[in-house]
């Protein structure tokens, strides 16, 4: 059962607006963002209702939600959404904070994928795709998913094999030390 | 109101009421029962001192109960006109024979033990209904406490709570204990839109002034948060869905979609309890105070009058007009004209578009020479008329009056109330009575005329 209080029942909202600038008040529920996702067809919750948690500070099911993690940012949602809401953005919020406060990701998978393919910008500018392959495949426990496709991929110079580095990685590197330093800030300063 | 008091062509009567209406349009005959004021009107100066010395104290019914007043009274501060009423059940005088003070305190002398009922009865061209509403009495839902709790009020209750002439001068408390409140829950549709206890319509203006009460709580006392439980909200005029969305987006008001299930007082805080079904979730909440947006009903005595003036009434008790989109104001009797909430829930912007409506129908009505009627009226042929009067007994419309014609005794149709429902000439037994372009000729003739054998159709089958 959901008590609400009136001194924390705003507080979920006003932090994700903080975070990400939309102001998840304004969701008035038409379910638009729901009916056009990609994913939700196969989740428990439509990102309307992850909207719906928000609004009613309800951290515990909007941070351990799976739509959160699932969620492809394809911004079909974003582009309808009647009030102008960045619902992709909100996600990228919410995924920004389960990490934060010390949630596991309801999806572990798509986190280790993200994780891994954030590591490879971070030291190549752009994805390694190979490199990406094998170390998704270690990490998920199944090295020899998909090795058949290899060859075939291979041949039609789909991926390369070596890495390939981006000229100005340093702009790249710039970029992710102001991520950091906005993780570490969440981090620290915390709300209830 | 107070501009109308003073206008040379109305003359306002309160605390009367009309018992009785006869006649027909541009001749009402309309009784009057002028209830004893024990005021005399000429002479008040409206100066209100027998109000403040007055010993009897009474529930305010202006207040909602919320407040007392005293047994001589205004109705409500700006109430028309300024001249008060001593209400005889209460007062101590016309009780146990005692008291006298305000005739003391008058210093117009205006106080009229006295005054006795009279009875006047005067004609009129047109008359207009627009007697209002009723609340719908909470005490049939016992899951909100059926009225038992304090702090459980109706939506007209907190309405006097925040006016600063008020009851509680516009401090915003919890009645059981005076404490101010800080989290308030309305609820609405309590007795709209429930078949099982209440009404199946949709009381049309809870929606708003719910909306219009949290924002007013937050303005005036920004610690409080409000809590809205609703089924849909319904906001369909001007600028009436804007004004929803900046109670939930500038003013912080919580709205939950979902109808409060029960209300359970354990002894300091309310503990309300319903479901967001946006969220998929049951929802607790700790309430101070609760507000019921109680449904719009029809006054109790609204089916007597409707009878008393031939008004035609629907299974709540509202007032029929006789087409719902292109007559709205007319009633089915000719120059008997409806207006506001007696007929259906409606809001002040309705309300007054209604009222504008039947005045001006009035003025046309005034303003012709002559009338026109449908041509469908009943028709007496006098010379078959035996004078039995049974139409009289059936005629909804009291168009059938006894006449004399040469001695006898005839019926007669009052052509501007007869409306042409041919129940007179189904009754009379003589067939002296036929309604215009339907006389019982006619109508036979049409009936058989199917049934008449084609000759030639006749022919082909006895050929084959």
């Amino acid at each position: 059962m959901l008590e609400l209080d009136a001194e924390h029942v705003h507080n979920l909202s006003k932090r994700v607006k903080e975070l990400s600038g939309d102001d998840v008040t304004h969701c008035i529920q038409c379910g638009k963002c729901s009916g056009g996702c990609t994913v939700a067809p196969d989740m428990e919750e439509i990102p309307s209702r992850i909207m719906r948690f928000i609004q009613l500070n309800m951290k515990e099911r909007a941070l351990t939600s799976s739509m959160v993690w699932t969620c492809s940012s394809c911004l079909t949602c974003t582009a309808r959404c009647p009030e102008g809401i960045d619902i992709a953005k909100v996600m990228n919020v919410l995924r920004m904070m389960c990490l934060a406060e010390g949630y596991t990701p309801k999806e572990k998978h798509i986190h280790v994928f993200n994780r891994l393919f954030i590591d490879m910008i971070k030291k190549y500018g752009r994805v390694y795709e190979l490199g990406l392959m094998v170390q998704n495949n270690m990490m998920a426990m199944t090295p020899f998913r998909d090795i058949g496709l290899l060859p075939a991929i291979l041949k039609k110079r789909k991926i390369g094999l070596l890495p390939h580095k981006v000229k100005a990685l340093g702009e790249v590197k710039e970029l992710f030390k102001k991520g950091q330093t906005f993780y570490k800030r969440m981090k620290v300063e915390g709300w209830k | 109101m107070t501009e109308s008091s003073h206008h040379e062509n109305i003359e306002l009567l309160t605390y009367s009421e009309v018992i009785d209406v006869k006649g027909f349009v541009g001749n009402f005959d309309v009784t009057i029962r002028m209830r004893p004021r024990s005021v005399d009107m000429s002479r008040c100066t409206g100066c209100g001192d027998c109000l403040t010395k007055c010993p009897a104290k009474v529930p305010s019914e202006a207040d909602q109960g919320l407040g007392t007043r005293r047994a001589i009274y205004k109705p409500f501060s700006n109430a028309v006109p300024n001249v008060p009423v001593i209400d005889r059940d209460h007062c101590i005088y016309f009780t146990k024979g005692k008291c006298q003070i305000c005739q003391k305190v008058c210093k117009a002398g205006a106080i009229n033990y006295e005054q006795e009922e009279t009875i006047r009865t005067e004609k009129f061209g047109a008359i207009i209904v627009a007697t209002g509403f009723s609340l719908f009495d909470i005490s049939k839902y016992g899951e909100y406490g059926g009225g038992r709790y304090k702090d459980v009020i109706t939506g007209l209750q907190l309405e006097r709570m925040i006016d600063p002439n008020g009851p509680t001068g516009g401090r915003l408390v919890r009645p059981s204990d005076g404490k101010p409140a800080k989290s308030v829950v309305f609820v609405q549709c309590v007795g709209s839109r429930d078949e099982v206890k209440g009404m199946a319509y949709c009381s049309k203006v809870c929606c708003m002034y719910t909306a219009k009460q949290a924002i007013l709580l937050k303005d005036h006392f920004p610690e409080t948060q409000s809590y809205v439980f609703y089924i849909d909200i319904r906001a369909t005029g001007k600028n009436y869905e804007e004004f929803i969305l900046r109670a939930q987006r500038e003013y912080g008001v919580v709205y939950l979609r979902g109808r409060v299930s029960k209300i359970h007082d354990p002894g300091d805080k309310l503990e309300v309890y319903g479901a967001d079904t946006l969220a998929g979730e049951s929802v607790k909440i700790n309430a101070d105070l609760v507000v019921l947006a109680s449904a719009m009903v029809p006054n109790p005595d609204a089916r007597d009058l409707a009878r008393m003036l031939n008004i035609p009434y629907d299974s709540y008790g509202f007032y029929s007009e006789i087409h719902p989109k292109l007559q709205p104001v007319e009633s089915i009797t000719r120059g008997m004209f409806i207006a506001g909430a007696c007929t259906f829930p409606k809001d002040i912007p309705d309300s007054v578009m209604m009222g504008s409506a039947a005045a001006a129908k009035v003025c046309t009505l005034f303003a012709a020479d002559e009338l026109t009627v449908e041509p469908k009226l009943a028709e007496v042929a006098v010379d078959k008329c035996v004078g039995c009067f049974n139409c009289v007994d059936v005629c909804p419309y009291d168009a059938i009056q006894k006449d004399t014609v040469s001695g006898r005794n005839v019926a007669r149709v009052i052509q501007t109330l007869c409306q042409g429902c041919g129940n007179c000439a189904s009754t009379c037994r003589s067939g002296a009575l036929d309604v215009k372009g339907f006389t019982d000729k006619a109508i036979y003739a049409q009936i058989s005329a199917p049934f008449e054998a084609d000759e030639e159709e006749e022919n082909a089958y006895a050929g084959a």
